[in-house]
C-alpha cells in the first residue's frame, strides 16, 4: 500500500479522535480542545476533556486496534472471512472470565488474565463442538459452534448475576453491552500493553499467516510448522481480544468488518493488513462511540449495540457469498 | 534424491493402510511419475513427504538423511511441493503469490533481497507467467493458475520438485507445455516427482514410472515395463489395450468399451 494511503488511515484516526473529544452532551470547540490538551487550565471544558473525553477516546482506540488485529489474524489463519473474536465465542468466554474475576475481587491488572483463561476455554469448546459436528473445515459450522458457545457464555454470566451483589450485576451488564465510557488510565495502560505487544507479535507472524492462508498442506510444503503457527496465532488473537473485553466489555463485529475494509483498499499481505486493521479498527470504534453519544442525547447507546448495528448487515452480505 | 523406504501409512480410524510397504526413488536428472487409480495412495505419498502424516513404518529420506530429522524450512529449501488442491481464502496478486515461494529462505526476520527477487523473476519466466504479475490469482484461468503455482514452487529454489496432478483442468496445449517444462527441469538436473492420471503423457515423458494399487507398488520401471495391458487391466479394473503412440513410439493405453451396443 502506498505511503499516501497509510497517511490517510492515520489522518482519519486523528480526525475521528479529535471529533470524539469535542462532541458529546456538552460540545467543546476544537480550539478549546487544543487549549485543554496543551494548557494547564481548569475551566469546565478543560476538566471534561482531560478526565472524561480523553481517556474515553484512548480506550476506544486500543479496543478498536485490538479487535481489528484479532479479527484479521483469525480470518487469515482459519481461511474464514467470517471469523472474528465475538462470533467465535472468544469474547463471550473472555466476558465470563472477567465477570468471575471481578466477582472474586480481582483488580483491573489481573482481569485480562482471567478473561484470557475464559477466552481459551471458549476457543477449545468451539473447536470441539465443530469437530463433533464433523465438519471442522466448513467455516459456517465453526461459526455456528462459536455462536452457541457465545450463547452459553451469556447464560453463564446470567447465572453468576443471579447470585451476585448489586455492584457486580452492574459491572456484568456493562460488560455485556460494551462501553468505553469509564476508562481509567491504569486500565487503559494495561490494555495498551496487551494490544501493542500482542499486536507486534502478530505482525511478526504476518508472513506465516500469508503462507497459512494457502491451506495447511501447501503451507507445510513451504516449510511452515502449521500446527505450531496456528496455536500461536490463536493464543495471541485470543489474548488481545480478551484484554479488550476486560477493558471495555463485549464489542462485536469490529473484528469482522475491519479486515474486509482494509482488504478492499488493496491490502493483501498480513503484515500490512494487521497494521491497517489496527488503525481502521481504532477509527471505527472511536466513531461508533461518537454515534452512540449523538444519536439519542442525552442518553448514550451502548457501544456494543452500535457496532452490532453496523456489523450485522455487513455480516449478512458476507454470509450470502457462501450460500 | 528423494527415497521412500518401506513406507507404511494409515490414517486415523482407518481399517486398512493407505500406503503399505511402498519403496521408490526420485533421482536427480530424472522425471519420475507415480500413477494409479483414484484412492491408490498417490496423494498420501506427498502428504507424508511434507510431514503431514506420521509414518507407521519405514522412512522417507532426502539424500540418505531422514526427512523427519530435517527442519521443515530446510526441507522446503531443497524440495518444493505443489499440492493437488489449493484455494486461497483471500486472493493475492500473482507476484505476491510467487514471492511466497521464498518463505523458507526468509522466516520471520529477513527482508526479501536481490537474490529473492531474481529467483522470483526467473521462475516466473521459466513457467511463462511473467506477464501475469499484476493479476489477482482469482482472475486466472485454470491453465494460468497451474503455471503460477509451478512458478511458486520453482521460486523455492530447491533441487527437487514434487507435483500432485499439475495438469488437472488443463487443455492439451497447456498440458504439453507443463510436461515439456518438467522434462526440461529434469534434464537440467532437478529431481522431478510427479503424480498424474495421464498415463499416455507420462509414458512419453517419464524416465521412471511407479504404478500404485491399493497403497502398494503394483509395477515399477521404465514406461515399457509398467505399461503392460495385463497389469493395467487388473489395476484399473477396465478392459484395455496397450499400443504404440504413432508420433514417438512410446507405449500408449487405449481403454475399450464394455457395452457391445451403443445406447441411443
Amino acid at each position: 500500500m502506498s505511503a499516501w494511503r497509510w497517511a490517510g488511515l492515520v489522518g482519519a484516526l486523528l480526525v475521528a479522535a479529535l471529533l470524539a473529544v469535542s462532541v458529546g452532551t456538552i460540545s467543546i470547540p476544537i480550539s478549546e480542545v487544543w487549549h485543554a490538551l496543551t494548557g494547564a487550565g481548569d475551566s469546565m471544558p478543560d476538566v471534561i476533556v482531560r478526565t472524561l473525553r480523553l481517556p474515553r477516546v484512548t480506550l476506544a482506540i486500543f479496543v478498536g486496534a485490538g479487535l481489528g488485529m484479532s479479527g484479521a489474524a483469525l480470518q487469515g489463519t482459519m481461511r474464514n472471512p467470517l471469523a472474528e473474536p465475538y462470533l467465535l465465542g472468544v469474547s463471550g468466554g473472555a466476558a465470563v472470565g472477567a465477570v468471575l474475576g471481578s466477582a472474586f475481587g480481582l483488580g483491573p491488572a489481573l482481569l485480562p488474565l482471567t478473561a484470557f483463561a475464559g477466552a481459551i476455554v471458549a476457543v477449545v469448546a468451539a473447536f470441539a463442538v465443530a469437530r463433533a459436528a464433523g465438519a471442522r473445515g466448513d467455516p459456517r459450522v465453526l461459526l455456528m459452534a462459536g455462536v452457541v458457545v457465545g450463547a452459553f457464555a451469556n447464560a453463564a454470566i446470567m447465572v453468576v448475576l443471579a447470585n451476585a451483589e448489586p455492584n457486580t450485576v452492574r459491572n456484568a451488564l456493562w460488560w455485556m453491552m460494551g462501553s468505553v465510557a469509564e476508562g481509567t488510565w491504569p486500565q487503559i495502560a494495561t490494555l495498551a500493553i496487551y494490544v501493542v505487544t500482542g499486536g507486534a507479535a502478530l505482525v511478526l507472524l504476518g508472513r506465516h499467516i500469508d503462507v497459512l492462508s494457502l491451506g495447511e498442506d501447501a503451507a507445510a510444503g513451504l516449510g511452515l510448522d502449521v500446527d505450531k503457527t496456528i496455536r500461536r496465532v490463536f493464543l495471541l488473537a485470543s489474548l488481545i481480544a480478551a484484554a479488550t473485553v476486560a477493558g471495555a466489555g463485549l464489542v462485536g463485529f469490529v473484528g469482522l468488518v475491519v479486515p474486509h475494509l482494509v482488504r478492499a483498499a488493496g491490502v493483501r499481505r498480513h503484515r500490512s493488513l494487521l497494521v491497517g486493521s489496527a488503525l481502521t479498527g481504532a477509527t471505527l470504534v472511536v466513531l461508533a462511540d461518537v454515534l452512540g453519544r449523538v444519536l439519542r442525547p442525552p442518553a448514550e447507546l451502548p457501544l456494543g449495540a452500535v457496532t452490532a448495528l453496523i456489523g450485522v448487515p455487513f455480516f449478512l452480505v458476507k454470509l450470502r457469498r457462501f450460500v | 534424491m528423494i527415497r521412500f523406504d518401506h513406507v507404511r501409512v494409515r490414517y486415523p480410524h482407518a481399517f486398512v493402510d493407505a500406503l503399505a510397504d511402498v519403496s521408490l526413488e526420485a533421482e536427480r536428472g530424472a522425471l519420475t511419475a507415480i500413477v494409479g487409480p483414484n484412492g491408490s495412495g498417490k496423494s498420501t505419498l506427498i502428504r507424508a513427504l511434507v510431514g503431514r502424516l506420521p509414518l507407521q513404518q519405514g522412512r522417507i529420506a532426502i539424500d540418505d538423511v531422514a526427512a523427519a530429522s530435517i527442519a521443515p524450512d530446510a526441507l522446503a529449501r531443497r524440495v518444493a511441493v505443489v499440492t493437488q488442491r489449493e484455494d486461497l481464502a483471500f486472493p493475492l496478486l500473482v507476484s505476491e503469490y510467487v514471492a511466497l515461494g521464498r518463505f523458507p529462505h526468509l522466516g520471520i526476520w529477513h527482508a526479501a533481497g536481490e537474490r529473492d527477487r531474481s529467483a522470483i523473476d526467473s521462475s516466473m519466466a521459466a513457467a511463462g507467467v511473467e506477464q501475469l504479475g499484476d493479476r489477482r490469482v482469482d482472475a486466472l484461468s485454470g491453465g494460468e493458475w497451474q503455471r503460477v503455482r509451478l512458478a511458486r514452487a520453482l521460486a523455492q529454489g530447491g533441487e527437487a520438485l514434487v507435483l500432485d496432478e499439475p495438469t488437472a483442468f488443463l487443455d492439451v496445449g497447456h498440458e504439453m507445455g507443463v510436461f515439456e517444462l518438467l522434462h526440461g527441469l529434469a534434464r537440467a538436473g532437478h529431481a522431478v516427482l510427479l503424480v498424474s492420471h495421464h498415463l499416455n503423457l507420462v509414458a512419453r515423458f517419464a524416465d521412471h514410472m511407479v504404478l500404485l494399487h491399493r497403497g502398494a507398488v503394483a509395477a515399477a520401471g521404465t514406461p515399457d515395463d509398467v505399461m503392460r495391458a495385463d497389469t493395467l487391466e487388473r489395476v484399473y479394473e477396465w478392459p484395455l489395450v496397450v499400443t504404440r503412440d504413432p508420433a514417438v513410439g512410446a507405449p500408449a493405453l487405449v481403454p475399450l468399451r464394455t457395452m457391445s451396443k451403443e445406447v441411443s
